[in-house]
């Protein structure tokens, strides 16, 4: 009520207003830098769709800056240059079981830091920073060291995985449940813990009020960090590098196919893996919004 | 009916009581799974790293520890122009970074209202694709007749001999590419986080609006202006696909040297001093970085 009297009382007493609305071209500057970087970001993406249609000459049948014209040739057949099946096939082994691993053991700790004041809590936090600022070919040549170390102690050498799918999971896991804890701990920081005391207060015990009140709040964080470990699994390739010894994941592969010549199968998989990612990332806002609407 | 109220009262402290004892040991189970994982799959592996990189010998003859710093001297003096053009790569990379993202999510955290997340998901959605693959796509967009110049030469708007590809150039754009996120999201919650009042309250005191963002924004925006510094500085020095697939032989930098020295030469006590390098100069950024912000900082984590 005062402040419309005050505004109606400045608007009459005919007073310049202090913020004047911006009449003139510059305005459009940030607004069209904006979009046009997410067109620059976006640019690498258009390509792949497009030139996943790329009719190029059979023989050899490799990527070409230039395009031929359109086929729906790669698309009919994905799966159709040697060696990339079994790639693809080795990274959606891994990336669900290293995402649902890292999911478990990082919501868990992004619980414990969100929530609780206890000794070593910052040791693990810088531990998890550390984890997340590490360059990935220090990490990668670290596990390195650890894989080709372990066989050589005494005891424990005889558990030693060999370099392959077992120390590519291992690894995957390792990177990913930094990242898990820190979605996970952004939002348990932002809950209100009113309404677990509520939950108290009308007699839960405090494992159904975990169950009925903070895990269902806190759901969409973990699902979120799942998708993420997901992804950084799916894309890794640097650590994936350094320990999976004689197997390939698919970006290894499409690595070693750019020496020789990019099959333009590689677009077709790569376009199929953007779409997934995107609709899972939009379903996940969906489901977001539409809970938070209710 | 009245002690029958009482007695519900005093139940609750005595319930909570009894879990007090377990309460105070929660904290700990919940961090032991993750905590043991990252001591065995993290910390330990980077312990073995200095261990491998202080050994002697040869594979033939077996390694042995033996204190060798010669590792870390004949290393850091035989690739030292590769170590400064990481240094000086990644460096550029860094502030190109920071200038290209800076007044984006200045605009999406300012002036994006309630399609802030929408922006900033297009933002992110180009990076569901492997970066090995987006790095490919830019070698096909860079290349001597490639998508860009290609059609320019075709043209004559650019000389025949006009290359991009296999240039210092090349690879510097293609990092930049890479990293922009790094920067971006961290610049993001930092922008993001500032009372918008703020600025309000300084235009409402009669600064301008260059003198608003300087002397209000800006100041606040500096711990992320960091965490992105942090995140984009050093794993950008530590790169080597982008010098493999984008650059030539004359501008390999550190990264590609560990990776041939590890996997091809498998000289893994010289590959690893010149890794453990690289490691220690990101422990002292951290830790400085820890030190001033604190590890809590959300600038940092909270984006991710």
């Amino acid at each position: 009520m005062g402040a419309t009297t005050l505004t109606t009382r400045a608007d009459e007493t005919g007073l310049a207003p202090l913020h004047r609305p911006n009449k003139r071209w510059t305005r459009f500057i940030l607004p069209g830098f904006t979009w046009l970087m997410i067109v620059y970001l976006a640019s690498p993406i258009f390509v792949m769709i497009l030139y996943s249609f790329n009719d190029v000459p059979v023989v050899p049948v490799k990527q070409t800056p230039k395009f031929w014209g359109f086929t729906l040739r790669w698309w009919r057949d994905p799966f159709g240059v040697p060696g990339m099946p079994e790639a693809v096939r080795l990274s959606l082994e891994i990336a669900p079981l290293s995402a649902l691993v890292a999911t478990t053991l990082g919501a868990l700790l992004g619980l414990a830091l969100g929530r609780y004041r206890f000794r070593g809590k910052g040791p693990m936090n810088f531990l998890i920073f550390i984890a997340i600022a590490v360059p990935e070919i220090v990490l990668g040549s670290s596990l390195l060291s650890l894989f080709i170390t372990w066989p050589d102690v005494p005891v424990l050498g005889s558990f030693a995985p060999g370099l392959g799918f077992t120390t590519i999971l291992l690894s995957h896991i390792g990177f990913s449940v930094a990242f898990v804890a820190v979605t996970v701990r952004a939002r348990v920081q932002t809950l209100d813990r009113s309404l677990e005391d509520a939950a108290q207060d009308l007699f839960a015990d405090p494992v159904t009020t975990f169950f009925k009140v903070t895990l269902p709040l806190i759901a969409p964080s973990i699902l979120a960090g799942f998708l993420l470990a997901f992804v950084l699994s799916l894309d890794d390739f640097v650590i994936t590098n350094f320990v999976s010894g004689a197997s390939a994941t698919f970006p290894i592969f499409v690595y070693g196919a750019t020496r020789i010549g990019l099959p333009p199968h590689v677009n077709v998989i790569g376009t199929m893996l953007f779409a997934a990612g995107v609709l899972a990332a939009v379903a996940n806002l969906a489901i977001q919004s539409w809970r938070a609407r209710r | 009916m009245a002690t029958g109220t009482e007695e519900r009262v005093s139940a609750a402290p005595a319930r909570r009581g009894a879990y007090a004892r377990h309460r105070r040991t929660v904290p700990y189970w919940l961090t032991a799974p993750a905590g043991l994982y990252l001591l065995v799959f993290l910390v330990l592996p980077m312990v073995i790293l200095v261990y491998t990189s202080l050994q002697s010998g040869g594979l033939f003859g077996g390694l042995r520890f033996s204190w060798a710093w010669e590792n870390y001297t004949d290393g850091i003096l035989q690739y030292k122009t590769q170590f400064l053009r990481s240094i000086v790569i990644s460096g550029i990379v860094t502030v190109a970074c920071l200038l290209l993202a800076y007044p984006m999510t200045y605009w999406i955290a300012f002036y994006g209202q309630r399609w802030k997340s929408s922006i900033l998901l297009l933002i992110l959605v180009p990076f569901f694709v492997s970066f090995v693959i987006r790095t490919v796509q830019w070698r096909f967009m860079l290349g001597d007749n490639g998508l860009i110049f290609g059609p320019l030469k075709s043209l004559g708007l650019l000389p025949q001999g006009f290359r991009v590809l296999a240039t210092p150039f090349a690879v510097v754009a293609g990092i930049t590419y890479n990293y922009l996120p790094f920067t971006a999201l961290p610049l993001y919650v930092a922008l993001e986080r500032i009372d918008k009042s703020l600025v309000e309250a300084a235009k409402d005191l009669y600064a301008s609006k260059w003198q608003a963002f300087r002397r209000v924004v800006w100041p606040l925006s500096l711990p992320g202006v960091f965490a992105a510094f942090l995140l984009t500085f050093v794993p950008a020095t530590g790169d080597y696909v982008n010098a493999a697939v984008l650059g030539g032989p004359g501008t390999r930098m550190i990264g590609n040297i560990i990776q041939e020295t590890f996997l091809h030469s498998v000289n893994y006590p010289l590959a690893a001093a010149l890794s453990v390098v690289l490691m220690v100069a990101m422990l002292i950024l951290a830790s400085i970085y820890a030190r001033v912000l604190g590890t809590e900082d959300e600038t940092l984590t909270a984006a991710i």
